[in-house]
């Protein structure tokens, strides 16, 4: 059966506590998922007071603030602090988001952050995301063509084509979807997922491609596409806004379309 | 199962092999598709039971018998047990898929709830005919 029972590190601590500094009027406490794979300890929950007045407003502003004032061991990954690169995905407030999207003020009472579910952690905040871009690669997310493309020119699409990937290429790969679906929970070893079943639409939906009918064919599986039972917490969380539950839908049409 | 974990779960396996596994099963479209299109056969069906059962209530026994002897009502509820337990099997198989662990295992409990629902679908089947056809 699936593993309902909670392995070994799942038990989690109570941690430090780091007061704000006194005078501080404006105080809202981060509790904070700490685990460090070298030391041996249980994972902890680390509480650090801030004054929200010497604060940027989102929830990466005070961890970049935590890390270098506070506790510099305090580990998670950020990169472009605008939601483009997708590095800050973490659980906030029990939705999976990016930090840098978050506004602090959306939290009531404390701020509780823990990494993507379901994921092996390497440390802190930051989870393994090996198996996910494993999954991406499987896809082959890039354009496939026999037909070599017009001598000095493009490929050409038109617009009403190119408005068919809308939705798709916006897509980060910050896999706060992925991390969000029970099925991807249980079955995340054969499952691709939300974020890799949109990646892989986009390539279907794309006018360019020649390779649409060997892509449905790889994805035509019980365990591959069929996993998702449109539970659409992908489309809940996703920090860009974007459906996958949709895009996994049009996948499946196709998939009974072309069978007559 | 020893010898083909070692084939395709190797810890030193490349992430992209073990995702690659043994590669697309070409298949379960049939099967969501027909979750889809009995559930909504089962639709007018289950209605159209629902409102034949509660007509019934109070009913005799010669009554009862008539109603599912008469033709249109004994091919109705002929495919009512079709479509059903067909579902039934269906939706019951993605519930193992999703939480059942090891190939052997979840090929066998597939394999029995398939067989479980044929042979309930029989017998109630066999039960409308022998009204239906007079025996």
């Amino acid at each position: 059966m699936a593993t309902f029972t909670l392995p070994k590190n799942s038990t989690i601590q109570g941690g430090k506590t780091f007061k704000a500094e006194p005078g501080a009027t404006n105080v809202k406490a981060f509790k904070i998922y700490r685990w460090d794979p070298d030391d041996g300890a249980k994972p902890r929950t680390d509480t650090y007071e801030l004054d929200l007045d010497k604060c940027g407003p989102m929830v990466l502003d005070a961890l970049i603030k935590i890390k270098n004032e506070v506790d510099s061991t305090l580990t998670f990954r950020r990169s472009c602090r605008e939601g483009i690169c997708g590095s800050c995905s973490m659980n906030i407030d029990g939705l999976n988001t990016l930090a840098c999207l978050k506004p602090i003020d959306e939290v009531k009472g404390d701020v509780r952050i823990t990494p993507l579910p379901h994921l092996p952690v390497v440390k802190d905040l930051v989870p393994d995301l090996t198996q996910l871009y494993a999954q991406y690669r499987s896809v082959e997310p890039w354009l496939k063509a026999a037909t070599p493309p017009p001598p000095d020119e493009e490929r050409r699409q038109s617009k009403e084509e190119r408005a068919k990937m809308d939705g798709m290429w916006e897509c980060i790969l910050c896999f706060c979807c992925s991390t969000a679906c029970p099925s991807y929970w249980w079955n995340g070893d054969r499952f691709l997922g939300p974020a890799i079943l949109l990646a892989a639409y986009r390539w279907i939906s794309d006018s360019r491609d020649e390779a649409t009918g060997e892509r449905l064919d790889n994805l035509e599986d019980p365990f591959r596409l069929y996993r998702c039972h449109t539970i659409m917490n992908c489309t809940r969380t996703c920090p860009k806004g974007l459906n996958p539950a949709e895009a996994i839908g049009k996948i499946k049409q196709l998939m009974v379309e072309r069978q007559g | 199962m020893a010898v083909k974990d070692s084939v395709t779960q190797s810890a030193l396996r490349t992430p992209l092999g073990r995702v690659r596994g043994l590669g697309s099963a070409r298949g379960g479209t049939h099967h969501w598709w027909m979750q889809r299109v009995t559930s909504i056969a089962l639709l007018p069906l289950t209605i159209w039971f629902v409102f034949s059962a509660v007509g019934l209530a109070g009913a005799g026994y010669a009554e009862t018998r008539a109603f599912i002897g008469a033709p249109l009502n004994a091919v109705l509820l002929l495919a009512l047990i079709g479509l059903t337990f067909h579902h039934m099997a269906a939706g019951l198989q993605v519930v193992v898929e999703d939480y059942m662990r090891g190939e052997f295992a979840r090929m066998a409990t597939i394999l029995a709830i398939k067989g479980m629902a044929v042979l309930m679908a029989l017998a109630s089947a066999l039960a409308v005919l022998r009204i239906a056809l007079g025996s």
